[in-house]
């Protein structure tokens, strides 16, 4: 018997068990997965648990239950890969043999890496929203706040999710809105990019956005430290912003086994060629979701298209045939703009996104790059569809995973 | 849209950011960063190469990961290109700024 090894049970690694159970020939393959989580969370969520949208068991699942019976889960941390002997050193040091690698370990934040950032104000002032227990700190803090300066705020790309952050500032709009306090609140949005679309097409399809919700705006901010003691986040080149209440999303880095591994940049990304998603040191170690590096969105729906290219291109690897399977970047996404209302983009590696009909061109139903109400129902929608098909490996229909460009307006 | 620069006609996008980085040469560099009242020293020709490289390695770029290139740490970064540093280095470079998806 042969051995396949999956690392990482998250959204990646569990639709590869998925269908490479489906796909492989299990006579000749033993399909292993390794994660030491016993919970897999539906991470889009982590966006509307702050504002009271959706409730911690709307998100949590048991990990377990995602996994095919015929693919063995181990729960335990994982000490080392040792690429050159093909084998998985665990915590407990029993090692596991492999004659394919899956890497599938994801991304994670690192306040850390910021000075000051997990400092006294940690979860008192100073919040992340892409943790579970971040957003739900969060949640706890947004239901008695009573107002002040909201500062939204992005460390540093790469990151999950790059449009979450604004989608946090447009929900807040409509949440203290809601809660008839918006005129008590300041938002703030702060990039260390030029602006907060920096596609010419978003640019002009979506500049209003941030002048019709009254969120203000600074660009170029390299946040260099976050000073606790004043309540200020302070850039390399002196420039100093005022929280109240800081939402930021810290520096994202991959798993720190890339580096006890010695396999990862110096963000621990995996490099791996980014049309196979073959890892670029070893043949038989394969790359999926936001633990490469390659240049696509750290996305749900990145990980979903590239799982089916990553399935195709591991049977040509088993046939030693070429890797015929190419990934383009394809990445959908909903953004929500607050007041039920959502956009829906849909580009690639080369296709920025644009506005147009998703996704029969001519007809939609759903329109890219323009809000509608329809769209947030969509996004609502994609939670049952996340539960139910896509981390199973069904096919979403009509959605393939290459972009198409038809119907749509370059 | 076409502009000329150093005697010589190029293609950039609204914000005058190079589109077609094959047209990039060390006289357009500078002419570029003439326009941002910046005279290049070695250090800075040293910088840009640095941005060129791992631009064509499809490397995001950051300040931070700058200020572990090797070549500057971050303070002489902001020194060498005032105010927006990677907006304008990666202007003078030739390459495209740093983007988000959308």
């Amino acid at each position: 018997m042969k051995s396949l090894v999956i690392l990482g049970a998250g959204t990646a690694g569990t639709m590869m068990a998925n269908h490479l159970n489906k796909k492989l020939n299990r006579k000749e393959w033993d399909i292993t997965i390794i994660d030491e989580r016993k919970e897999h969370h539906y991470q889009p969520g982590y966006l509307f648990l702050p504002f009271d949208i959706y409730k911690p068991t709307d998100i949590i699942k048991n990990i377990k239950d995602f996994i095919p019976s015929d693919v063995e889960l181990i729960q335990e941390r994982i000490e080392k890969i040792n690429a050159k002997e093909n084998s998985i050193l665990l915590d407990a040091g029993e090692i596991i043999k492999y004659d394919l690698l899956i890497i599938a370990t994801g991304a994670k934040i690192a306040p850390e890496e910021i000075e000051g950032m997990s400092g006294s104000e940690w979860q008192k002032s100073v919040f992340d929203f892409y943790t579970f227990e971040g957003a739900l700190a969060l949640r706890n803090k947004l239901r008695e706040w009573e107002g002040g300066n909201l500062v939204v705020h992005i460390c540093e790309m790469p990151i999950k999710c790059p449009v979450a952050p604004l989608e946090f500032a447009f929900l807040a709009d409509s949440f203290f809105e809601h809660k008839k306090m918006r005129e008590k609140v300041k938002i703030t949005y702060v990039t260390p990019l030029s602006g907060a679309f920096t596609k010419p097409k978003c640019t002009e399809a979506l500049e209003y956005l941030l002048e019709d919700k009254g969120i203000i705006l600074e660009s170029d901010f390299a946040i260099a430290e976050v000073n606790n003691e004043e309540k200020t986040i302070v850039d390399y080149g002196g420039k100093s912003i005022p929280f109240d209440l800081l939402v930021t999303v810290p520096t994202n880095k991959g798993d720190e086994l890339m580096e006890r591994s010695g396999l990862g940049d110096e963000l621990n990304y995996v490099p791996t060629e980014k049309a196979t998603l073959q890892s670029k040191a070893f043949e038989n170690i394969f790359v999926i979701g936001d633990a490469t590096n390659v240049p696509a969105s750290k996305a749900g729906s990145v990980a979903h298209f590239e799982a089916e290219i990553l399935t195709e291109n591991i049977l040509h690897y088993i046939k030693q045939e070429p890797l015929a399977a190419s990934f383009d970047g394809h990445a959908n996404c909903f953004i929500e703009t607050g007041h039920q209302k959502a956009l829906l983009i849909d580009f690639n590696y080369t296709h920025e996104p644009v506005s147009g009909l998703f996704p029969f061109p001519g007809i939609g139903p759903l329109q890219l790059l323009k809000e509608s109400v329809f769209n947030h129902w969509g996004k609502l929608a994609f939670r049952w569809i996340y539960w139910n098909m896509l981390l199973k490996g069904i096919p979403i229909p009509f959605v393939g995973s290459h972009m198409k460009t038809a119907g749509k307006n370059f | 849209m076409d502009k000329l620069i150093a005697g010589k006609t190029i293609q950039v996008n609204e914000e005058g950011f190079m589109t077609n980085f094959s047209e990039w040469n060390k006289e357009i560099g500078e002419a570029l960063a003439g326009e941002s009242q910046i005279v290049l020293t070695p250090k800075h020709w040293e910088l840009i190469n640095y941005i060129q490289t791992e631009v064509k390695n499809e490397s995001p770029l950051s300040i931070r990961k700058i200020g572990k290139s090797g070549v500057v740490d971050i303070k002489e970064f902001y020194a060498l290109f005032p105010n927006a540093p990677l907006k304008t280095a990666t202007k003078i470079a030739g390459v495209p700024k740093p983007a988000s998806c959308i």
